[in-house]
């Protein structure tokens, strides 16, 4: 998926994340944490700065909320701080690519051997 | 006995003794005022050499803060008078206090008498900061390279000290080398002192 896709992806998901919030049918409900479909699922973190995370993978992994904090935590290590990213671009950040394929292919490793 | 069960009230600070200080700061935080300090820079400059130049500046005056606290602290107010004296004593004593771990190694350089090489795997300063591709070889491990430089000044060894990318074999991340050039007359002097 490159750049442009994934900024239309990410801008579908905000306005649809807004308006689910507004039509929940239960009271209380915050916002939209998972999305299954067909071929897919998409799972969601939501950090308390309003900074949302997806990952998009096969239908019934497990685990992937952990994975996602595991991301946060990296993007504000080497994201937030490096001096040379400017807000509202994509990431291009070095470290943070190398430490997030090092996270995920741990974790696939982790849900291989189980 | 004295000064039991009271604390001392000094009336003007300067009387203070001086503290070992809280011996842990938090990382984030350290991260966070660094890359400020960066920025903060990057938007005052017109090239990178002169991005570099302040990150050094502002090593500088650390370096020649930290070299009257470690004497007074660590060395009894010894002062050291030899090369090695100086360059083990930042390579160990200085690395400790700043990074809370010696550099990994001290080596002299092969093709010049006045170049020595501290280097380290993974600089503190360095641990969460990618450097864009288009910045080339800027490295802010100037800011080191600054601490260094003024405690090699402040002890009466001019230098020209700067940091540098070395390739590693065997890993993906680059090594950060501090290079120290001494002045012609600290090896002249050092060659009197025999």
């Amino acid at each position: 998926m490159d750049t442009n896709d994934s900024l239309r992806v990410a801008s579908l998901w905000h306005s649809m994340h807004a308006i689910s919030q507004q039509l929940s049918p239960t009271t209380g409900c915050s916002e939209i944490e998972l999305l299954e479909a067909d071929t897919f699922d998409l799972h969601i973190f939501q950090s308390l700065t309003g900074t949302k995370l997806f990952v998009v993978c096969k239908p019934g992994t497990q685990h992937m909320e952990a994975l996602l904090k595991v991301v946060y935590e990296l993007y504000t290590d080497y994201v937030l701080n490096n001096p040379f990213y400017e807000t509202k671009i994509p990431i291009r950040c070095e470290l943070f690519d190398i430490n997030l394929t090092q996270a995920i292919q741990k974790d696939r490793v982790a849900l291989l051997g189980r | 006995m004295i000064g039991v069960g009271k604390i001392k009230q000094y009336s003007n600070i300067l009387e203070k003794p001086l503290s070992k200080g809280k011996q842990e700061v938090s990382l984030s935080a350290f991260a966070f005022l660094f890359s400020e300090l960066v920025q903060y820079n990057q938007t005052r400059v017109d090239n990178i050499a002169e991005l570099e130049r302040r990150l050094e500046d502002a090593g500088y005056a650390v370096g020649a803060r930290v070299l009257e606290l470690l004497c007074h602290r660590d060395k009894g107010n010894r002062r050291e008078t030899r090369l090695l004296g100086i360059l083990s004593f930042v390579h160990s004593t200085v690395w400790k206090v700043l990074f809370g771990k010696v550099a990994d190694s001290l080596e002299k350089g092969t093709e010049h008498e006045d170049e020595y090489m501290i280097s380290e795997k993974d600089l503190l300063v360095n641990k969460y900061i990618s450097i864009p591709k288009d910045m080339g070889t800027f490295n802010c491990g100037a800011f080191v390279a600054g601490i260094v430089r003024g405690v090699l000044d402040g002890a009466g060894f001019p230098a020209v000290v700067t940091a540098h990318f070395v390739p590693m074999e065997g890993l993906q991340r680059l090594r950060t080398t501090i290079l120290i050039k001494f002045a012609e007359e600290v090896l002249q002097r050092e060659a009197r002192l025999g």
